[in-house]
């Protein structure tokens, strides 16, 4: 038994952490290969990684890592910033704190507490890692220390429906163009948004192809951040959803996930370049907005007449 | 001064800590007069004295974290996001003996005891308005008074589930009772955090006393609600309702959901078809069976109070009458907290227990009452008058500290609505050492145990000590400078 408004928290806490971490990733790893930088300049241009994080480019978009950092880590008016995220997290967090267990509760507001209080000027480069590392920390703890149960469901539909619509996004910017990045270091920065190089090196050996790599994040059905990867966790969280609140036919949200899933497991790569791989990472975003809104009206905004005992 | 040192049991001096410690006037919970530690205080003070002014900074700065980590703050109203505070907290343990307690224990169950019968008979057969014990106007008019509960069947006639006694103790080592809180009560999960906080900071002390257990709360506030659950439910579903996440004491509503294992709902979370009340869950609509509120009466249900209220359930009342849904507390128990009211609670455990009070009250003038209001007027400036239905310390006079002025605007508010005002002598509250500015120094501190009535009485031992951190103060709540620390009640 779950309230409505709780499985809401739980699933937007697990979204907004998931977002944070990956957004986090995402600027580490640009600043760290120095892939915006402007060649024989000291400027820098980001109109990339705005591009990897779907926001519009702004006018006044930072043109220093200083400047980038702190608009996407400190900025909580910037509500794309990790710090807006985290307080999304923490706030949800605070609405279902009888529900999720003490540590992890505490692991979130820690996480908040750190941000929000670091010496700004020090450094860089440790900030997204210890982003990325509270939220780990996060999902160790919560996997070791709440029932996996109805409510834990929901953090995983959470942070899966995230990671398959964001990594989508990511690969949508390196495959859109029919000129693909000949830049060895671009692929191995996608890779890194991804926490996939050594993976993919195990997999495929350091030989980086376009069309390995996009098999890899797309298709894999092991790697934890690939797309059909993330799918297979949408849809067997929400068809455990089902069973728990004992609904017996598949509804819309199961059958659009399953759908999704199904269509990961029989792709094929080479097809997907071939024809347009911009509408498919598209149709990816698309489902992953549509089963969104099948759960949320099958579980927590659904009309009351329809629920009235007779 | 610090207290002189007999040379029979301990080194002089004190030690830094101590040399602002002064023994004067009130009770002191650790010291004797002479200067002595308590038999019961002396390993404290032998830990406290051993310990380095910079020791106790770490446990507390160490404190100070955990509560700030485990997010047990009260949020600050009218501010921006990301300020809420955590009531500051005191290391230095209380400490209450096994035999103070059972007297406290017995006095608080006597005193429940009657003020849920007096609940039952106000509104009902008004037994003690027709034996001329009570004035029928003077319940009438609190502000409390629910006319709406007149006549309602209370599941098992138990309307205070729940409530927070605050006690003080006077200078010949006598706990009082200064306010009862029937309504809904809060502070409880200070209580138990402060209880964590100190096991982790104070092991060693901790291994050298024998304190009694208070993590039980939670299944005790359980077993509590169990005993209300209306006879049609078997397998009763319960919940928390909080006003919401903008509460101040949402922290505490939330914790105690946890303990118990019950969902924490607010008002949206809640619907009444039929007079039943139900919760929206993933699974659809669930029947709620009992309902540990903390919203209070006003706000509970538009249909029948505040109109504007957003924070309860349409059609709560009704569901509540139709004996479909328990509440604790039940609706309308503010009228026994009256601090008019509060005067006659003496002859009201007379009434209808047939005994003498175990605990007793602090002296209470009701203006209302001719000659106590001649006495008054003629000795305003020793005595504290109080508005009845004003609380957190507004619309007081303390006499000791008034001008001629302000006791003439007294005079006259008086003359207007003498009904509105009480007087008592200026209490000295106990005091209790505290680590304050790097020493320990005396604060007063009065006692809050929680008093839990299902199917019996259950006094979980302890309570919430509250500290006016602040020199020489009086006020303890959290939004005047008060503080709190742990509350150890030994065993025998």
């Amino acid at each position: 038994m779950l309230l409505s408004r709780v499985a809401d928290a739980l699933y937007w806490m697990s979204r907004y952490l998931e977002r944070a971490e990956h957004t986090a990733r995402l600027i580490s790893v640009r600043l760290d290969l120095g892939l915006d930088r402007r060649p024989n300049s000291d400027e820098w241009d980001f109109a990339d990684l705005y591009a990897a994080l779907k926001t519009p480019y702004p006018a006044d978009a930072p043109q220093h890592p200083a400047a980038l950092v702190d608009r996407w880590m400190f900025d909580a008016l910037n509500r794309d910033s990790i710090l807006a995220c985290l307080i999304g997290a923490r706030e949800n967090a605070r609405q279902v704190r009888e529900e999720i267990s003490a540590d992890m509760w505490e692991q979130v507001n820690a996480l908040f507490l750190r941000l929000k209080g670091m010496d700004r000027s020090a450094g860089r480069h440790h900030v997204p890692r210890l982003v990325i590392e509270g939220v780990h920390l996060f999902e160790g703890i919560t996997d070791a220390t709440m029932a996996h149960g109805e409510g834990w469901q929901y953090l995983q539909v959470g942070r899966f429906l995230e990671r398959a619509a964001a990594t989508a996004a990511l690969l949508d910017l390196y495959f859109r163009d029919v000129l693909l990045p000949s830049n060895h270091v671009e692929w191995v920065g996608l890779l890194r948004s991804c926490s996939a190089l050594e993976a993919y090196c195990r997999c495929y050996t350091a030989d980086l192809r376009p069309e390995r790599i996009a098999e890899f994040l797309l298709l894999n059905p092991e790697f934890p951040r690939s797309v059909r990867f993330a799918a297979d966790r949408v849809d067997s969280a929400l068809r455990a959803i089902a069973q728990f609140t004992g609904r017996r036919f598949a509804g819309r949200a199961e059958r659009l996930a399953g759908r999704l899933h199904a269509s990961l497991d029989y792709s094929q790569v080479d097809e997907i370049l071939e024809e347009d791989p911009h509408a498919y990472l598209e149709g990816i975003r698309r489902s992953c907005s549509q089963i969104h809104t099948a759960a949320y009206q099958t579980y927590i905004m659904y009309p009351i007449e329809t629920a009235l005992p007779a | 001064m610090p207290p002189a040192a007999p040379s029979a049991w301990s080194a002089s001096p004190f030690g830094a800590l101590f040399s602002a410690y002064e023994l004067t006037g009130p009770y002191d919970e650790m010291f004797e007069q002479s200067g002595r530690p308590r038999a019961h205080c002396r390993a404290l003070f032998d830990d406290l004295q051993a310990a380095s002014q910079n020791e106790l900074t770490v446990r507390q700065t160490e404190a100070d974290r955990a509560f700030l980590t485990q997010g047990i703050t009260f949020t600050v109203y009218g501010d921006d996001q990301g300020t809420e505070r955590i009531f500051p907290f005191d290391l230095v343990p209380r400490i209450i003996t096994a035999g103070e307690w059972r007297s406290l224990e017995r006095g608080l169950t006597q005193r429940l005891t009657a003020i849920n019968l007096f609940l039952k008979d106000v509104y009902h057969d008004g037994r003690i308005f027709s034996e001329g014990i009570v004035p029928r106007e003077l319940v009438y008019s609190c502000r409390h008074f629910r006319r709406e509960m007149r006549g309602v069947q209370v599941h098992r006639d138990i309307y205070v589930s729940v409530a927070g006694t605050d006690l003080v103790r006077l200078e010949d080592g006598r706990f009082v009772v200064l306010e009862d809180n029937l309504r809904v009560p809060s502070g409880v999960s200070y209580m138990l955090a402060n209880r964590e906080v100190t096991k982790h900071i104070l092991p060693g002390l901790f291994d050298r006393y024998r304190v009694s257990p208070i993590a039980h709360y939670g299944r005790a506030l359980l077993a509590t609600l169990r005993a209300l659950a209306p006879p049609h439910a078997a397998d009763p579903t319960f919940v928390v309702l909080t006003p919401g996440v903008g509460n101040s004491a949402y922290f505490e509503h939330a914790f105690l959901a946890r303990e118990m294992g019950v969902a924490l709902v607010e008002g949206r979370d809640l619907l009444v078809h039929d007079n039943f009340v139900y919760m929206r869950t993933t699974g659809g609509l669930r029947r709620v069976d009992v309902i540990y509120r903390r919203v209070d009466d006003d706000f509970l249900d538009p249909l029948a109070f505040r109109a504007d209220s957003h924070l309860g359930v349409a059609g709560l009342l009704n569901a509540y009458r139709a004996g479909n849904v328990s509440l604790a507390n039940a609706i309308g128990t503010g009228l026994a907290d009256d601090k008019a009211l509060y005067a006659y609670i003496p002859a009201i455990i007379r009434f209808y227990l047939g005994e003498e009070p175990i605990l007793d009250n602090v002296d209470t003038y009701l203006l209302a009452n001719p000659s106590d209001r001649r006495y008054v007027l003629e000795h305003l400036d020793a005595l504290v008058v109080k508005a009845v239905g004003e609380s957190g310390g507004y619309g007081m006079l303390i006499g000791p500290h008034s001008t001629a002025r302000e006791r003439d605007e007294f005079r006259a508010k008086i003359a207007a609505d003498p009904r509105n005002f009480i007087a008592q002598p200026t209490l000295s509250l106990s005091q209790a050492p505290c680590f304050v500015d790097q020493r320990i120094e005396p604060r007063h501190v009065d006692l809050r145990p929680y008093v839990l009535f299902g199917e019996s009485v259950t006094i979980v031992p302890g309570g919430l000590t509250r500290v006016a951190l602040k020199k020489g103060s009086l006020v303890v709540n959290s939004s005047q400078g008060g503080g709190s620390k742990d509350t150890w009640v030994l065993e025998d």
